[in-house]
């Protein structure tokens, strides 16, 4: 199922979508913010590949990788993004805040990691055997409510994976102007594993990710991934203030797409480009045709 | 008549006997302690696998009772002291509180987060505090109060085990070993249970009406003041509808809310418009406190048929630790009838 093509083509829907989205931010037909996923794609796509559907996800302010990869549709996402009411909320989300299924997201750091944890119990008391995901950034290893829930899911062994993407850069602050100590000493002092990647290949996240992802299904006790990646867009929309060149050379050298679309027959790749193209823009002028909700 | 406390720890028991998704989440909460105010006392011994004794971590264990909630159990988590909410505000505010409404109605968050408020035991600033005022016209959070009047323990076996919503429920340190009252034991006066029957938008789903009460010295004439108030505060208020009437001659109704968010405030209404006159009592501090709403939406529903408005409430200060600054500082049975006097 998860041959070289369909995981690039993973990768390419979340690309394409969120190109849309920035793309058509500047004409009006956005609502509130927005925060994309451009270059940590392969995260999204190697973790959430190994999900059983009663698995649960919690996700952050940059939730539309997660989101799409998780199975979410593009349609309903541009609509939420768009404030219409064919969104996944129904427009009262917004982009920081959705729900479908067994996905959660919420746009204040740090406040989901105890939520998430509490979600991992309680399906382990139900005996479901869902395990849960829940993605935090490098930024919000500065929230002390983190550490609580690291400390309650180790203590009481939450079948959780807790996926840190470090992109390095919280909304315009490096990380080394954030951070003391090492990530990976944070999950480990209170006993929960962690593996670490440094890499933009679905091939290398997504092995690491089903070692992980099985280690938590195995021991009923939670792990740490963290993968180290590279956020091509600005924070929001205008608002990167990192040197141009830096991120001409991120994309050069760590751009997932390119990473993988050499392993793929060019005739190939360029028949799914194009269904995917077309795709999400059917998805985005169809999101244009919904009504607005009404208080 | 069992205490408050009695009756909220057997609630608890009943609720954990008739339903297996109650879990309780809270520090020091094992048996022989049982809490540091021992409400829940027993279950541990009786529920060890359902019981948590928790890290001192406020804000995560209201995110983990939010997680179990989320997917289908019924957490209680106890928050040791009502100061301590200060900690949980992010959970509350931007998680607890938006679930339901932000993701568009498809998720439930059948939560009770219960404390003990308030003060007069001396335990100063940070211990002390009367802190609800800053949750309440929180969207999406329902607050309930409850003081000694109907059945504290039924309200709180409702709250865990017949409400889809998030509940902050609010103890009064001081209610805790006060016995429950009802019409036969409060024989001087005359007690009416009034019903809410008010569905407002967030109260979708036939959720159970909470009751208020209504007070008067049996054999009273018509009152010439109403008296809201709620938790311990309701207790000062009744003795002070008392001496009112025994030593001044002045009757007042005295009406008691349980629910004091989403506002709930028809039986105060109703009150303020046969006696054309408002006292608010409460323990917070005065400024932009409960009382300040209640007669907002007594004025705009009464209009000039609303002669008069007092508020007794807290000084603007922190809470002293000393006996005596304390009581100062606090609202007492003396201000109470002290300002009802100014008022008819």
């Amino acid at each position: 199922m998860f041959d070289n093509l369909s995981l690039y083509g993973e990768l390419y829907r979340i690309r394409r979508f969120e190109e849309t989205v920035l793309e058509n931010f500047p004409k009006g037909v956005f609502s509130g913010t927005t925060h994309t996923y451009l270059g940590q794609e392969a995260n999204a796509v190697g973790v959430l590949s190994h999900l059983k559907p009663e698995d649960v996800v919690f996700s952050n302010h940059r939730c539309h990788g997660h989101f799409l990869a998780y199975g979410g549709d593009p349609q309903a996402l541009f609509a939420e993004l768009m404030g219409r009411l064919g969104g996944v909320c129904g427009g009262r989300g917004g982009s920081q805040h959705l729900h479908w299924r067994n996905f959660y997201s919420s746009g204040v750091l740090g406040g989901v990691a105890p939520i998430a944890a509490g979600v991992a119990l309680a399906e382990k008391i139900k005996g479901s055997g869902a395990i849960t995901v829940a993605f935090v950034g490098d930024g919000t290893l500065g929230e002390g409510v983190l550490y609580e829930a690291l400390n309650m899911a180790s203590l009481w062994s939450a079948p959780i994976l807790f996926v840190l993407e470090n992109n390095r850069i919280a909304q315009t602050t490096p990380v080394d102007l954030a951070l003391a100590g090492e990530i990976a000493a944070r999950f480990e002092a209170f006993g929960i594993p962690a593996r670490e990647l440094d890499s933009s290949d679905v091939l290398e996240i997504f092995p690491a990710a089903r070692a992980a992802i099985q280690a938590v299904r195995a021991e009923r006790a939670p792990q740490a991934l963290i993968l180290h990646t590279c956020r091509f867009g600005p924070h929001s929309k205008g608002d990167d203030t990192r040197d141009p060149q830096e991120i001409v050379h991120m994309k050069q050298t760590r751009d997932p797409l390119k990473v993988h679309s050499g392993r793929l027959h060019p005739a190939e790749r360029a028949v799914l480009d194009r269904q995917i193209d077309e795709q999400i823009a059917a998805a985005f002028q169809a999101a244009l045709e919904e009504p607005f909700p009404y208080a | 008549m069992p205490s408050v406390l009695e009756a909220l720890n057997r609630a608890l028991h009943r609720a954990f006997a008739d339903c297996p998704d109650v879990i309780l989440l809270g520090e020091d909460v094992l048996d022989p302690y049982g809490g540091a105010f021992k409400v829940s006392q027993g279950l541990s011994s009786a529920y060890p696998q359902r019981v948590f004794t928790t890290p001192i971590s406020e804000a995560g264990i209201c995110g983990v009772g939010a997680g179990m909630s989320l997917r289908g159990l019924r957490p209680v988590v106890e928050i040791m002291f009502g100061d301590f909410l200060a900690l949980a505000a992010d959970q509350l505010i931007n998680h607890i509180a938006k679930f339901r409404w932000m993701y568009n109605d498809q998720v439930s968050v059948p939560l009770v987060i219960r404390t003990p408020m308030g003060g007069r035991r001396g335990y100063g600033p940070t211990h002390s505090q009367t802190l609800e005022k800053h949750f309440l016209g929180v969207p999406g959070l329902r607050i309930l109060a409850p003081n000694t009047c109907g059945d504290p323990g039924e309200l709180l076996y409702r709250a865990i085990l017949e409400t889809e919503e998030p509940i902050l429920f609010i103890e009064n340190k001081l209610l805790y070993l006060l016995p429950v009252q009802d019409a036969t034991t409060l024989q001087d006066f005359h007690l009416t249970e009034v019903s809410s029957q008010l569905a407002d938008r967030s109260d979708r789903g036939g959720k159970p009406a909470v009751s208020a009460y209504q007070l008067s010295v049996r054999g009273a004439p018509k009152p010439s003041l109403t008296i809201a108030a709620y938790g311990y505060m309701a207790e000062l208020a009744r003795q002070a509808v008392h001496t009112l009437a025994y030593q001044y001659e002045i009757f007042a109704e005295l009406v008691i809310l349980t629910q004091l968010a989403p506002f709930q405030g028809e039986a105060v209404l109703a009150s303020a418009r046969r006696s054309g006159h408002l006292l608010v009592v409460e323990e917070g501090s005065l400024s932009f406190g409960w009382g300040a709403e209640v007669v907002a939406r007594t004025a705009q529903a009464l209009g000039t048929q609303l002669q008069c408005v007092r508020r007794v409430a807290a000084q603007d200060l922190p809470v002293p630790a000393s006996a005596p600054l304390e009581a100062q500082v606090l609202p007492g049975l003396d201000d109470i009838v002290q300002q009802a006097q100014l008022m008819v």
